[in-house]
């Protein structure tokens, strides 16, 4: 088996495996007044100045969620609602136009239900967004933005966006910047209080950690209205009993990724990098998407349009063939959708239909890239004669 | 072998696909999603095509340990199948789209996709039997004839039939419920589907007139005396009784029926039944499971899905089928497929063009 999908989800770590085991084993409350309670609370405060330090943010800006998508959607709902309620006439909502569906549709929403406007921000044929489209968008009316939110680095073809520049001009006009940093988190060098990000979304289960445990890292003066009421945990932002052993492991894990992170993403980069040049040598017109600098991608990401191919029908064969990768971002329905992410970067729809992810993680070996470099040619062959079935018939 | 078990997240496709693991098949499921905007649950007897059996699909295909995969097909689906109903319909015919559907969708697009990809054969739930012959695979009726689905197979052509595996065809449908129970299937109490799968509410008539628009025209009798208006031509199928809407009663008091539809002078005719009686009919289309007749065969003879088949003797005139029905059929239509048997055996098919009264 060649498990090449760890941008999907990357296997936990086994400190993170042991820490949350032993800590399942007790009981209490993180809210509770007494002895179990405070055993636990002091479990979740280690865990949120372990988080902290590991996104050289302060502890009290660590607020915990469920996970990406809901770290997402408290950002960019409730930041909007928050700076709807100060000053009115804020209505806009600038975002990337290759940014996932967990930021792209709560901004959606917010159009259909709250009065925002929503503007896209370009990508070029990389995938990245040019600092001057966001000063031009802003500049139409800078006193009309509630806030901007541009993911850290792009979950399909990796690309990595350049936030300092866009958060320097966005803070000029006294606008909030969030970004999506689920793919960034563990692979590259992520600093909440040098990116001068106002709210930052990070995952457990993308960094070795456990699923169902995030965090929206939130700058302290900033106040979203919560999405979740209740008991008031998590700074009144997000209520919900909290779940400690989770929130433990997810503190380990981010805590060994980002002690690890150089050597580890050292390794997988020349991985990534052999990956890249054996997929091409074995189909040569295979299309490389993305940043082809590896400084400008994550450096687990390879990201593919192999002419003539539909993703899905590849990703069977390589499925079949033991070789597990994604066409993207999975979808609830199965039914395969051209990626909105290479549609964005420009590419037709034939080549956003033929496009294939890998993503290599901490666990991956030389063995893994060999499995998928024995099978791609085959499968690749068989789909490309199936693709022209389907279009003749 | 390695085939592709289309499963549709109904009974009949769960078990199938079950029994083909059984035989030592490498087996792969798929599920068709046929349309582009799927409804979130099932609605009244159908038993496909919405969100709700995609996951009773997948369900399946994880507690059998199968690869689960979804091919979209809806634009295919919406030319081929759906675009073609309403021209018939638009046309004055009354079309069959499962047939369509075997015919271009699953025997053509998928099984032509997986044999690509590298399967030999796709299975499906159908309730029908394939019979190594010797000249090759032979399509035979079911044996449990209220299930018998052979009908809307007759489309096949040999090669078709080739890369085919219907594994319930020798089966009742009770027992495959028992068998879908036994194995643990969550969809072993699922309710058959019936009618159009894509008019999910039933309603044909409305589905046509959004689609058409109305159309307005007149009623008459046999004498072409108006008897009443009418929406749309596409409201209508020959042989139907209700909904006429008729404001003057027959002068002798029996019950009219739509006899002729004739789109291009939006004309409904109506009569007695007996008029609805034919004897004989043409068709065109024809398809045939092996080779074609020669001469003048005897031959049984079906015209709906789960109609009584009649005696009947058949003659190939080119790309002509000219049948004669030795027992009258009521209220054929042109547009209907004639499927025609060699006992259990299906011998092919024609689409209805002409047909001709008893006598005449």
């Amino acid at each position: 088996m060649a498990y090449l999908d760890h941008a999907a989800t990357t296997p936990m770590l086994p400190e993170a495996i042991e820490a949350m085991a032993a800590e399942m084993a007790h009981t209490g409350n993180p809210s509770s007044l007494h002895a179990a309670g405070r055993r636990a609370r002091r479990i979740v405060e280690e865990s949120r100045e372990r988080l902290a330090e590991a996104f050289s943010a302060r502890p009290s800006e660590i607020v915990f969620t469920s996970g990406g998508t809901e770290s997402n959607n408290l950002a960019v709902k409730g930041l909007f609602w928050a700076a709807r309620d100060s000053e009115p006439q804020r209505t806009r909502v600038l975002v990337g136009a290759a940014e996932h569906h967990a930021v792209l549709d709560p901004a959606d929403w917010l159009q259909d239900h709250e009065g925002a406007t929503v503007e896209l921000l370009a990508v070029d044929e990389l995938g990245r967004v040019d600092p001057r489209t966001v000063a031009e968008a802003v500049a139409k009316d800078p006193s009309s933005v509630a806030l901007i939110s541009l993911m850290w680095a792009n979950n399909e073809v990796g690309t990595v966006q350049p936030l300092g520049e866009i958060v320097a001009l966005a803070h000029k006009h006294g606008i909030p910047v969030h970004s999506d940093a689920v793919q960034a988190a563990g692979q590259l060098p992520v600093d909440f209080a040098a990116s001068g990000l106002d709210a930052m979304t990070v995952t457990g289960h993308k960094l070795g950690g456990p699923f169902g445990v995030g965090a929206l890292v939130l700058g302290r003066g900033l106040n979203p209205l919560p999405i979740l009421h209740g008991g008031g945990q998590e700074r009144d932002v997000r209520s919900g009993t909290l779940d400690a052993p989770a929130v433990l492991a997810f503190s380990v894990a981010a805590q060994v990724a980002a002690s690890d992170r150089v050597q580890r993403a050292e390794r997988i980069s020349r991985l990534r990098d052999r990956l890249v040049r054996e997929v091409q040598d074995a189909v040569p017109d295979a299309w490389l998407n993305g940043d082809p600098d590896p400084g400008g991608r994550l450096p687990g990401n390879a990201h593919f349009s192999f002419p003539g191919c539909q993703g899905d029908a590849l990703l069977m064969l390589l499925d079949a063939a033991g070789v597990e990768c994604s066409t993207g971002s999975a979808c609830t329905a199965g039914v395969a959708q051209p990626s909105h992410v290479l549609l964005a970067m420009g590419a037709d729809v034939e080549r956003a239909r033929g496009s294939l992810r890998f993503s290599l993680g901490h666990t991956s070996t030389d063995a893994e890239v060999d499995a998928l470099v024995r099978a791609l040619q085959p499968a690749v062959g068989r789909a490309r004669r199936a693709g022209l079935v389907v279009r003749s018939g | 072998m390695r085939v592709v078990a289309a499963v549709s997240g109904g009974v009949d496709s769960a078990v199938a696909a079950a029994r083909l693991v059984d035989a030592g098949h490498d087996v792969t499921a798929v599920h068709l999603a046929l349309s582009a905007h799927p409804q979130s649950h099932r609605t009244g007897a159908r038993g496909c095509c919405t969100l709700e059996d995609a996951r009773d699909a997948r369900r399946a295909a994880d507690v059998l340990g199968i690869p689960f995969y979804v091919w979209d097909l809806a634009e295919r689906f919406r030319e081929d199948v759906v675009e073609d109903f309403v021209a018939e319909y638009a046309a004055g015919r009354t079309p069959n789209p499962c047939l369509r559907c075997n015919e271009k969708i699953k025997f053509s697009a998928v099984l032509d996709r997986a044999l690509a990809l590298g399967f030999d054969a796709i299975g499906t739930g159908h309730y029908a039997r394939i019979v190594q012959g010797a000249d090759g695979p032979e399509l035979h009726r079911a044996v449990d004839p209220a299930k018998d689905q052979s009908y809307v197979l007759g489309v096949l052509t040999a090669q078709q039939l080739a890369g085919a595996l219907f594994p319930l065809g020798d089966t009742p449908k009770d027992e495959v419920r028992r068998e879908a129970e036994r194995r643990g299937l969550a969809v072993a109490q699922k309710p058959d589907s019936h009618d159009i799968c894509f008019i999910p509410d039933g309603d044909t008539a409305g589905f046509l007139r959004r689609r058409l628009g109305d159309d307005p025209g007149v009623v008459v009798d046999q004498a072409g005396a108006v008897l009443g208006a009418h929406e749309g031509t596409f409201a209508y199928t020959v042989g139907q009784r209700r909904g006429l809407h008729l404001g003057v009663p027959a002068a002798d008091g029996r019950p009219r029926y739509v006899l002729e539809i004739s789109p291009v002078d939006r004309t409904v005719t109506v009569g007695p039944r007996e008029a609805l009686a034919v004897g004989r009919a043409e068709g065109v289309r024809p398809r045939w499971c092996s080779s074609p007749p020669r001469g003048t065969v005897r031959c049984v003879a079906q015209v709906r899905a789960h109609g009584t088949a009649v005696p009947a003797t058949a003659r190939l005139d080119g790309e002509r089928l000219h049948v004669v029905f030795e027992t009258p059929v009521e209220g054929l239509a042109a547009g209907q497929a004639m499927v025609l048997y060699d006992g259990d055996r299906v011998m092919g098919s024609a689409t209805v063009e002409h047909t001709s009264a008893v006598g005449a």
